[in-house]
């Protein structure tokens, strides 16, 4: 019954944030969205998601705020009216079809169709020692992947300092100081 | 925090009496959350995040100059660069046993103890030094950037 009044709250909030003409109302909405997100989770019994969810929310506000705000964006609400409508449309028809022939046949919520996850259950303390069993999946069993997902993560600073930084942004010809090449 | 120069940067009185209150406490948070990561809810990911927003509360209280002086960008990168490859440390140090992130330690310790589960908190450790390293730059480049709008001098101070 919690769940899907946080549901609902959801997808108010996530048109509330689209239809906001302001961009800071906008960005408090999205917070709101993150929020009831992550008390679904909670909800859900999954606490290690719980918390990772909030701390990336209020990082990723602030991130938002401090970024966005005070700068002149280009926001444009003239156009293509007719075709934009007609695309919108036929995308919400094509992308709710799909999801209803794909998810029809989804097993019970806490009925898996695998079996490796009862091993999981059953093996994890005496094969790890850990009592946490996400934290003994995510950097046991399954360490290749999060070996993976630290990749991406590593990859994606380095990108943004790659383009960012001040070097990155010159013009043909400028010379730039070391000391402020992060100005 | 002394100096009357550093004073007038960053926010209000307000503001900097309840940062200094509240900081240590985060960070601290943030040490227990990753330390624990494998008796409780928790982990390194979100550990590293909430020590990153520490880091990014100064920052946004003080102004960057105290914020680079607790954690300069140097430290940063070395932090970051650390624990990417003390994570792939560990999981080399796996083929002892035969294969990439083997639980190379035989005693797996006392179940709820601090010291238990062999290499899951030395992972949590090198996860969180990469994640709150990573996320403070990503926050301080796309924060501190000004980008330039209309024919002014990009040279002219930024």
């Amino acid at each position: 019954m919690i769940l899907y009044i946080l549901l609902i709250l959801m997808i108010i909030g996530a048109i509330a944030a689209v239809q906001m003409k302001d961009l800071l109302s906008s960005i408090v909405t999205v917070g709101a969205v993150g929020l009831a997100l992550s008390l679904a989770f909670l909800v859900l019994k999954a606490p290690d998601l719980a918390i990772t969810q909030l701390v990336v929310e209020i990082l990723c506000l602030i991130i938002l705020i401090r970024a966005t705000l005070k700068k002149d964006l280009p926001f444009s609400t003239t156009g293509r009216r007719f075709f934009n409508t007609l695309v919108a449309v036929v995308f919400v028809i094509v992308f709710l079809a799909l999801g209803y022939f794909s998810l029809k046949d989804l097993p019970v919520f806490g009925h898996p169709i695998m079996e490796v996850g009862a091993f999981y259950v059953e093996q994890g303390l005496i094969e790890t020692g850990a009592t946490n069993l996400v934290a003994s999946v995510i950097l046991d069993f399954r360490a290749y992947d999060t070996l993976g997902e630290a990749t991406i993560l590593f990859t994606a600073v380095i990108g943004v300092m790659a383009i960012m930084r001040r070097i990155g942004r010159k013009k043909v010809g400028e010379e730039i100081k070391e000391s402020d090449e992060w100005e | 925090m002394s100096g009357s120069k550093r004073q007038e940067k960053g926010m209000t009185l307000i503001v900097k009496t309840i940062t200094r209150l509240t900081v240590g406490l985060i960070l601290l948070y943030g040490i227990y959350i990753l330390l624990h990561g494998h008796v409780s809810p928790g982990g390194g990911f979100a550990g590293g995040v909430i020590i990153a927003l520490s880091f990014i509360h100064i920052m946004l209280a003080y102004g960057k100059e105290t914020a680079f002086s607790k954690l300069s960008k140097a430290k940063a990168s070395l932090l970051e660069s650390l624990g990417a490859i003390l994570f792939i440390a560990i999981g080399i140090l796996g083929f002892t046993g035969g294969y990439f992130f083997f639980n190379f330690f035989t005693d797996k310790g006392e179940a709820f103890r601090l010291f238990s589960a062999g290499i899951i908190p030395l992972c949590n450790i090198a996860i969180s030094m990469k994640v709150g390293a990573g996320l403070f730059t990503i926050f301080v480049i796309l924060v501190l950037l000004k980008f330039k709008t209309g024919g002014k001098d990009p040279r002219q101070g930024s």
